[in-house]
């Protein structure tokens, strides 16, 4: 297993997202966009940052570059591949995840610690938590408000492709403890498989002892799983 | 072949929330102007050459559709003027 970080231009979260790995034991490389996908890939992730320079819309012109559409050939062939922040912005915008995310209820830049609740843990992105449990890891975004239309909301959460929650310390979810006005507040879905995931949250930046909690460990590790 | 210039609007769609235009109220309201609501829309300019007004407003639909837009989130509509 060896994860490719796809570096676009403006991503930024890629060195972090390597180093995250490497310290669970998950080889990874990063990999130019323009160079395509290493043959056989066995993990994809689109990491954080600002692709394009968020242009048009965060990660519109990335999810329309030529590496996306091998990636969403290997994730319909079940390769593992995880969206964080920009990268699920990208998942989104080219069709790997439903629903898209878009400017923030508070129209403000966010940086600050959240908490999430695990929706379901029979996915490799959440096995190593319990359902329900309540983990601490930060968002970094402007554009992050989870925004589908009711129906198809209704269908995901019927499928249970929501995966991760905004909440409180205690794992209450509600509009006190949505930190970007997501409906529902969504954090994190899954797509057709799931192996696919993206997530606003950075677990990478959760993942390392020595800066701190270290619960989003658990979500890179969905790479071995998968 | 003639010139067109295709004008894409591309809109939130009813009903989602546009915390951008919200803030922009705010500030026109701040300065003391009357109004009800206010909606914001990206307006693209598209030079181009085509056969027909219909085809260049095809060409245009299509690139509404591929990229312009997200149609999770937005609607859209093409004019088309002879340049």
């Amino acid at each position: 297993m060896t994860v490719s970080i796809i570096r676009f231009g403006g991503s930024n979260c890629d060195r972090d997202a390597e180093r995250a790995l490497e310290h669970l034991d998950i080889d990874a490389e990063i990999v130019w966009h323009e160079d395509g996908l290493p043959e056989d890939p066995s993990g994809i992730m689109l990491p954080g940052g600002f692709s394009y320079g968020d242009y048009l819309r965060a990660g519109a012109m990335a999810a329309r570059s030529p590496i996306m559409a091998e990636v969403r050939e290997a994730a319909a062939d079940g390769v593992p591949v995880l969206g964080v922040c920009n990268g699920a912005q990208i998942g989104c915008e080219s069709g790997l995840t439903e629903g898209a995310f878009t400017t923030n209820e508070s129209a403000r830049f966010q940086c600050e610690h959240v908490y999430l609740r695990v929706e379901r843990d029979d996915t490799p992105w959440t096995a190593a938590y319990e359902e329900g449990d309540v983990i601490e890891i930060p968002i970094a975004h402007g554009e992050g408000r989870y925004e589908i239309d009711d129906d198809r909301l209704a269908e995901l959460e019927d499928d249970d492709r929501v995966i991760f929650r905004y909440c409180d310390e205690n794992g209450e979810t509600g509009p006190d403890t949505n930190p970007n006005g997501s409906k529902h507040n969504v954090a994190g879905v899954i797509g057709d498989r799931e192996t696919v995931a993206v997530l606003m949250p950075h677990p990478e930046r959760v993942t390392l002892p020595d800066v701190g909690p270290t619960d989003g460990q658990g979500v890179l590790q969905g790479f071995e799983s998968a | 072949m003639t010139g067109y210039t295709a004008t894409v609007t591309v809109r939130l769609k009813h009903g989602v929330l546009d915390p951008e235009a919200e803030t922009t109220q705010q500030a026109l309201e701040r300065l003391g102007f009357e109004l009800e609501d206010l909606r914001a829309a990206d307006r693209f300019e598209v030079d181009l050459e085509a056969k027909s007004a219909d085809a260049a407003s095809e060409r245009a639909s299509e690139m509404a559709e591929r990229l312009l837009a997200n149609p999770t989130i937005h609607d859209y509509d093409v004019e088309v003027a002879e340049r």
